[in-house]
């Protein structure tokens, strides 16, 4: 099977999301498609199994067009798409997710969910995956609901499967029985784009290199003659630097105590579990961990904003377990949240608005019931500036700017003041490099400044360059440490430790 | 170990231990209630009678002795509270607060009836009646609603159902009036579907305008027209089938085997209903619609499609719902008679966590709540009508407060799918 894209161009309104792309994806290989995020990476791929419609261009498969009015052709084409937000009811088992569409039925539309179980064994028997058939969709770690989306691709026998960001919510160890999957897959004739960001996976496991830069084909490599400093240059469009300059450790006193801290989620289990941590002045601690070990909870209840149902929370010597946000914030703790679109800003407020959110009470801003907005337009101005966020106006509404200038915004309104303890959760998580080089500055300006910084992130070379000390959380707890007093920060020794391999 | 150990000593806050102090409480204050109050009614006893003389197996009176029945019933109930406050998070929150409420109820009828006799097999027949609309409209929720689209107008399309089935019933028959009722259900069912799936208008507005829509159709029809021509509004009502055997046996038999074609409708549409969403391939596909539209998009299924063909079903439902008022009970539409039954039939959905079997079971304690208050009247009893028929409305935000527990709506519920 040979698939053709031929000049594809695809418009969203007046954005061009893909311009005259032309690719082709062979049988037996593996294509890597290199781009940053908002590259048109995924738009290409969406075209391909057949969710958007192309403005311009074919595909043709074998020689000849096709045409795919929705998924469903391009399903029956053989072309399958494991998306980068698994496409899984979380609340049906393994089975009825990889059968739904395609369901085996007996008299009267009866689910005949036995063959169906049968028919899900069989593929996990020939492809080597272990997953459990009648286990449901929400109690499976990541890599497992993975394995589901695969099996839903083979199952319905797809030559063609479209990886898009596979790896990103994956552990290293995860990674790597992902890229044995796709090995086999690969070696049973099988048709694979590999989609993603990261140079080093693609340099792994990609037998062809394609790089998407503004909705172009700028460039094309071959692993082993390519390097990953000129793949950078082909995705950024200039000379990038993977490292992050920072002046000696020396920390101060601890700021943050954290004694057996217990979180409970919403359902009772356990979130947090009897955790203990500190952070100090003038030192940036990373949490390391796959998501969903508690790391968000954990986040939640330091700023104030998640019931705290044992331990205690020490900062600067005073106890806030019970504290509310604003106490905090008073004190002087910043938090930027992990989900910048539903907890970071308001999106239907504008950027001056949203700079204020957590000071519009202060005397500053307001007078007995009115707002001040001379005040608060003046201070906008001059924190967009300072961090540069860069919006047509500080008028502009903050939902209709690009991810990475949402994301300053919300470092600019918590960092933007005498701050003494940063708390960051995945604080550049799909933001474009330049983005993140300044977000890192500014977090290791902080640090200079002798701020306490904590940092989770799931990306663990953002931790790794970044963080003083790195923590590993896994089901709730502090499984190892690594830097400082611990042992020297090693990629492999911590992608062990978030699996929960005990080291 | 000795980590293990402060762990196990720790007391953690958790949401159970907090649900469970409130329930506790709750039960307490019943027992107080009832030791109070119910207990103090002097020596006699309270007659439930079980059968009528006309049945095929007599029954003898149930006799209750009242004081003594309640005080046990206030032990019981204190003992529940108690047990649960120390328990805290693990004594079985639910059951224990259910078995309570039905409790304070039973001491409630004692109290009530004591000195006099009172048809407990007459009251759970009306039991069953009065959760028919309550039920359809509540599965008519359950349908639209699994694949995501809310669906406040129940209430409108109960009303349209009602009218309908007067009108079309007093001109074609009763077989004739339900068909045109349901025809007319699915009609609205459709139209809101069109509104809110392909125009996506607001789905509670939507749901607004309608019932507001067919709220005063109806009342200018029936006040100007039907004062008119009388014969328009008087349609035949349903009799009552008894089926044989079954409708001998004791208190069971007259509750659910002497009743109208609109209960065994009731009971048949729920049975289908679960079968439909759990066992078959297009339940599966509407569920799936409701969890996550996206998911079912990917894979070639036509959220749309599923959406209209779904909500036209319940609007057809709630027709036939509808027209139990004017073709089961009185033959005749008055204004506004729905008087939010299809509101409380979307609490019975919640309650039913969105599931047929649970709907009904919440429709039939509604139900209860309606019928007592009806019976009670009779009984004469110090409390003031009025208040009584407040019960079902109390007992629907005590229950859908969440004491429940906290039930799970479908994931994409009321949230428009926007095809890219």
């Amino acid at each position: 099977m040979e698939i053709e894209l031929r000049g594809i161009t695809k418009r969203f309104g007046e954005v061009v999301a893909n311009s005259d792309v032309n690719l082709t994806i062979r049988a037996g290989e593996v294509l890597g498609l290199l781009g940053e995020n908002g590259a048109g990476k995924s738009t290409l791929m969406n075209v391909l199994s057949g969710l958007y419609r192309p403005d311009g261009g074919e595909i043709l498969i074998d020689g000849k067009p096709v045409q795919f009015r929705g998924p469903g052709d391009a399903i029956r084409a053989g072309i399958g798409m494991v998306h980068q937000h698994f496409m899984l009811v979380p609340v049906f088992t393994v089975a009825e997710n990889v059968v739904l569409g395609v369901e085996p039925t007996g008299p009267v539309d009866f689910l005949d969910l036995k063959k169906a179980r049968a028919q899900v064994r069989e593929i996990n028997e020939t492809y080597g995956l272990e997953v459990d058939p009648d286990e449901y969709i929400e109690n499976l770690p990541v890599g497992v609901q993975q394995r589901v989306e695969i099996i839903k691709v083979l199952f319905r026998s797809a030559n063609a499967i479209i990886f898009d960001e596979p790896t990103a919510v994956l552990t290293p160890q995860e990674v790597t029985e992902f890229f044995a999957i796709v090995k086999s897959l690969r070696s049973a004739g099988k048709a694979i784009v590999f989609i993603t960001h990261k140079l080093h996976e693609i340099l792994e496991v990609a037998d062809r290199i394609s790089v998407l830069r503004e909705g172009r084909i700028v460039g094309e490599g071959v692993p082993g003659k390519t390097t990953d400093l000129e793949l950078a240059e082909m995705m950024v469009g200039r000379p990038v630097s993977f490292k992050v300059d920072k002046t000696p450790f020396s920390p101060g006193p601890v700021l943050l105590d954290v004694q057996h801290l217990t979180v409970l989620r919403e359902n009772d289990a356990v979130a947090v579990n009897d955790l203990t941590l500190n952070v100090r002045a003038g030192e940036i601690v990373g949490i390391a961990g796959v998501q969903g070990n508690g790391q968000s909870e954990l986040v939640e209840a330091l700023a104030g904003v998640r019931r705290v149902a044992g331990g205690s929370v020490m900062f600067q010597g005073k106890d806030i377990t019970g504290a509310s946000a604003r106490d905090r914030h008073r004190l002087g703790m910043a938090h930027i949240p992990e989900d910048r679109q539903r907890t970071g800003i308001i999106a239907a407020f504008t950027v001056a608005e949203n700079m204020v959110l957590d000071t519009y009470y202060d005397s500053r801003f307001s007078r007995g019931l009115a707002m001040d907005w001379q005040a608060v337009n003046q201070n906008s101005a001059a924190a967009a500036a300072a961090f540069d966020v860069r919006t047509p106006s500080i008028f502009e509404k903050a939902g209709h700017l690009s991810g990475g200038n949402q994301q300053k915004l919300v470092v600019a309104r918590e960092l933007n003041r005498d701050t003494k303890l940063l708390i960051a959760s995945q604080p550049t998580r799909g933001l474009d490099v330049g983005s993140i080089e300044y977000i890192h500055k500014r977090i290791v300006d902080a640090r200079e400044e002798g701020d306490g910084i904590l940092i989770v992130s799931s990306e663990l070379d953002e931790i790794m360059s970044l963080c003083d000390r790195i923590l590993v959380m896994f089901k709730g707890r502090i499984v190892a440490e690594f830097g400082a007093a611990g042992r020297p920060a090693n990629k492999n020794d911590i992608g062990l430790a978030m699996a929960g391999v005990a080291a | 170990m000795a980590i293990e150990t402060v762990q196990a000593n720790r007391k953690l806050d958790t949401q159970a231990g907090r649900q469970s102090r409130i329930a506790a409480v709750l039960l307490v204050g019943l027992s107080a209630l009832t030791a109070m109050v119910f207990a103090q009614v002097g020596d006699g006893d309270a007659v439930f009678r079980l059968s009528r003389a006309s049945d095929a197996i007599v029954l003898p009176d149930l006799a209750v002795p009242a004081m003594e029945f309640n005080y046990i019933a206030a032990g019981v109930l204190a003992f529940l509270g108690v047990r649960l406050w120390i328990r805290g998070g693990s004594g079985r929150i639910s059951l224990s607060l259910g078995f309570g409420l039905l409790l304070a109820v039973a001491a409630f009828l004692v109290w009530a009836t004591v000195g006099k006799a009172f048809s407990l097999t007459g009251m759970l027949q009306a039991t069953v009646v009065r959760a028919v609309p309550i039920a359809l409209g509540a599965l008519a929720g359950v349908l639209s609603e699994r694949v995501a689209v809310t669906n406040i107008a129940i209430e409108g399309m109960l009303l349209a159902g009602a009218f309908t089935g007067a009108l079309a019933g007093s001109l074609l028959g009763g077989w004739g009036g339900i068909a045109a009722a349901v025809l007319v259900g699915g009609l609205f069912g459709l139209l809101l579907a069109a509104l809110v799936v392909t125009y996506r208008v607001d789905q509670i507005i939507a749901g607004v305008v309608i019932n507001l829509f067919v709220l005063g159709v109806t009342s200018y029809v029936s006040s100007q027209v039907f004062q008119e021509y009388r014969f328009l509004n008087n349609a035949p009502v349903f009799r009552v089938i008894s089926i044989p055997l079954l409708s001998d046996i004791p208190v069971i038999g007259p509750v659910l085997f002497q009743q109208n074609i609109f209960v065994y409708g009731a009971l048949i549409m729920v049975a289908v209903a679960t079968y439909y969403l759990f066992y078959t391939r297009s339940g599966l596909r509407a569920r799936a619609v409701g969890e996550h539209p996206r998911a079912a998009d990917t894979l070639g299924i036509d959220v749309y499609r599923i959406r209209y063909i779904n909500v036209t079903i319940a609007g057809m439902v709630a027709g036939f719902g509808g027209a139990w008022l004017t073709l089961g009970l009185v033959g005749r539409f008055d204004e506004n008679m729905t008087g939010g039954r299809g509101f409380i039939a979307l609490a019975a959905m919640i309650f039913g966590r969105w599931h047929p079997v649970g709907a009904l079971m919440a429709a039939l304690i509604f139900g209860f709540a309606d019928s007592l208050q009806q019976k009670l009247a009779l009984l004469q009893t110090p409390i003031p009508a009025e208040f009584l028929a407040m019960a079902p409305y109390l007992a629907t935000i005590v229950v859908v407060a969440g004491l429940i527990g906290v039930a799970r709506a479908p994931a994409a519920d009321g949230k428009p799918y926007i095809k890219e």
